[in-house]
């Protein structure tokens, strides 16, 4: 009778286990072990930073569990420095799966922000339609500006690397020309525009959600970003275009010989991920600044590059990395105030975890050769 | 007029010139290089530590070099040796070596600048700024003169060339990309030493408007050394701000001119057949 408990018990402990495993392989779970690994990588050189400035790293570590999490107001700042990275973490990954670079997400959201901007100063609708003209205006910039490169590369074989870091800087030009010469705010130094009109804006979440305070900054623009992702999920997986770009991403041969083609697709999807990328400025103008001020992405382009390889271009993952790239910007704060250690460290490590993500795919694919990670296509 | 504007020009061009030379090194051995403008930032970031560490402005120069050298060994390890995205690897290496600079920031002491020489009729120079031609037309006789380049040149150009000669790609890669880091290092530096002191995020851009200059001088260096004197010009335009024009016009005008370029709108630009190509 004893044993055959043990049995029953050994029974039902083994399907569940089993049952977990086939959960995990279900949602492709081992696809999380390079990203964790160069995560734990990242905090354990902190760590070391910190030992050799003379520091205790367990204090550093005690700061990271606690900046982020301890209530709910400081993890409304978490979800609010996540959000522009969601969307930037997006459009890279929208590019990255039919092959396609988009480094140009900085300028993007930039010329997006713009005309999200001087759609909400300029027009004088009620609420029900100046927001939603003011998105629309915004996307429609920014994927013009992401389908030029698109276009050169369909049209003349351009490298969209190349054309996207020029239009950034073009974009920078542009903005800075506006900004200081046209539409600046009368009689202020500072570069920004006038405040777009109240009907414009999203609101908070702290007036929505009386748990949190008035001070904090999360706003409507994050559950935007949250059903961004979603729709992402949706589009690439269950739709005849997503199929398209994954195609053309890792069977360029295979795409055109079904008679898709790739040019007509490059197109797109460029044009795709600077609208998703120009939901960024949005957030930022519509939700938190209510004006354009020049520069005010602090490199959100280049982040979402990091968090897109965080996430391994799976729209849930870059919402957890984008989260936890949002924890680190507050961690880097904290531990400025804190414990005086200049926030370039955590800039260094994000470089170095960039480096590490690219450098473990290749080394992990070499060694187990049936990694269902996305490939880059020639 | 324009005569004004050569000095301010020579000092645009030549931090450029410098990146633009190791790129073309890299990219002609079949490595990406996005990661110029990092290398220059940390060479710079060297050169002022350096210097104020031991007050000789050429232990300065070796301590720049050796950073930017530094941060191409780590390029190579990750693109070369473990065959990673070159593209992202790059990028990585830029906020790298923003993040380290900003960590590390020196302090505002100013350094001294690398020595002036005196040429008759041309002017007083820093001697980096006299160097740039030498290594310029060194470089181009090197590339497409000597078995040396046509081996580095094969790397990029034609793999199996390469293994018919049972030639090493991770070798050749590896002298590419670490004499980008090198030539990367010392624009870095020259652009501290004219500046005397080291500012958070320096090279503003200058690494990428190097790769533009490539670019536009269809992977050469006579041509893309050229190509960054005229970019060059544009910046010292810009500065002199003369004719009314938009600075931000003239800022923009070496993007907008390679963007065309690229697109074989006017003239071509083929980079080499193999670059950014992994192993297979």
């Amino acid at each position: 009778m004893e044993g055959n408990y043990v049995l029953q018990w050994f029974l039902v402990k083994y399907n569940s286990i089993a049952r977990l495993g086939n959960l995990a392989r279900k949602f492709q779970l081992q696809n999380c072990i390079p990203s964790l690994l160069a995560l734990a990588g990242f905090f354990l050189l902190c760590g070391l930073v910190l030992q050799i400035r003379g520091q205790n790293p367990l204090e550093f570590y005690r700061i990271i569990l606690v900046s982020g999490f301890a209530s709910l107001d400081e993890f409304g700042y978490v979800l609010f420095n996540a959000t522009p990275l969601i969307f930037t973490g997006l459009a890279v990954a929208i590019g990255y799966k039919s092959g396609l670079f988009n480094i140009g997400c900085e300028g993007q959201l930039y010329i997006a922000a713009f005309a999200a901007a001087w759609i909400g100063i300029h027009l004088n609708l009620p609420s029900f339609l100046l927001i939603p003209s003011c998105i629309g205006g915004a996307m429609i910039f920014g994927a013009g500006w992401g389908a030029i490169p698109g276009l050169l590369k369909a049209r003349y074989g351009a490298h969209e690397v190349i054309n996207t870091i020029m239009m950034n800087f073009i974009a920078f030009a542009l903005m800075n020309y506006l900004v200081t010469s046209v539409y600046q705010e009368p009689g202020q130094m500072i570069p920004h525009t006038q405040q777009i009109h109240e009907a414009a804006r999203l609101p908070r979440l702290a007036s929505l959600l009386p748990v949190l305070p008035q001070s904090n900054p999360l706003n409507v623009s994050f559950l935007l970003a949250c059903g961004c992702a979603v729709c992402c999920y949706v589009f690439l997986t269950h739709t005849r275009w997503g199929y398209e770009l994954r195609l053309v991403g890792n069977a360029p041969d295979a795409a055109a010989y079904g008679g898709i083609n790739p040019g007509t697709v490059t197109i797109w999807v460029m044009a795709l991920s600077g609208a998703v990328a120009g939901l960024a400025g949005v957030a930022e103008v519509m939700g938190y600044r209510h004006r354009f001020l020049d520069n005010f992405s602090s490199g959100w382009g280049f982040t979402g590059i990091a968090v897109a390889l965080l996430g391994r271009n799976n729209p849930f993952g870059i919402l957890a990395a984008a989260i936890l790239f949002g924890s680190l910007n507050k961690v880097a704060l904290d531990i400025e105030i804190l414990l005086e250690v200049p926030r370039g460290l955590f800039l260094a490590g994000q470089g170095m975890l960039i480096i590490w993500l690219v450098s473990i795919e290749s080394i992990s694919q070499k060694f187990f050769n049936d990694s269902q990670g996305t490939k880059r296509g020639d | 007029m324009i005569f004004e504007l050569i000095p301010s020009t020579l000092r645009m061009a030549t931090p450029l010139g410098f990146a633009a030379l190791g790129g073309i090194y890299s990219e002609r051995s079949g490595v990406i290089n996005l990661a110029l403008e990092g290398m220059m930032l940390i060479g710079a970031f060297g050169y002022v530590i350096g210097t104020q560490a031991s007050g000789s402005v050429w232990f300065g120069l070796l301590v720049g070099v050796g950073f930017g050298l530094a941060l191409a060994l780590l390029h190579a390890v990750a693109t070369v040796t473990f065959q990673a995205e070159q593209i992202v690897t790059g990028i990585g290496i830029n906020i790298l070596a923003l993040g380290i600079t900003e960590y590390l920031s020196p302090t505002t002491e100013q350094v001294g600048g690398l020595p002036h020489w005196k040429v008759p009729f041309i002017g007083s120079y820093s001697f980096v700024v006299y160097l740039l031609p030498v290594l310029m037309v060194l470089s181009h006789i090197l590339l497409f003169k000597t078995p040396w380049g046509l081996r580095l040149r094969a790397a990029g150009e034609s793999t199996e060339a390469l293994a018919a000669l049972s030639l090493s790609r991770t070798k050749w890669q590896y002298i590419g990309v670490m004499l980008s880091g090198i030539f990367a290092g010392t624009g870095g530096c020259f652009l501290a030493s004219e500046v005397h002191y080291f500012t958070k995020g320096m090279t503003a851009g200058r690494g990428y408007l190097a790769l533009a200059a490539i670019i536009f001088g269809n992977w050469r260096p006579l041509s893309g050394i050229a190509a960054c004197f005229l970019f060059g010009f544009a910046t010292a335009l810009e500065l002199a701000n003369r004719w009314n024009i938009p600075g931000q016009l003239l800022n923009s005008l070496p993007y907008i001119l390679t963007m065309i370029v690229l697109a074989g709108l006017v003239g071509t630009s083929r980079p080499p057949a193999s670059l950014g190509k992994m192993e297979s």
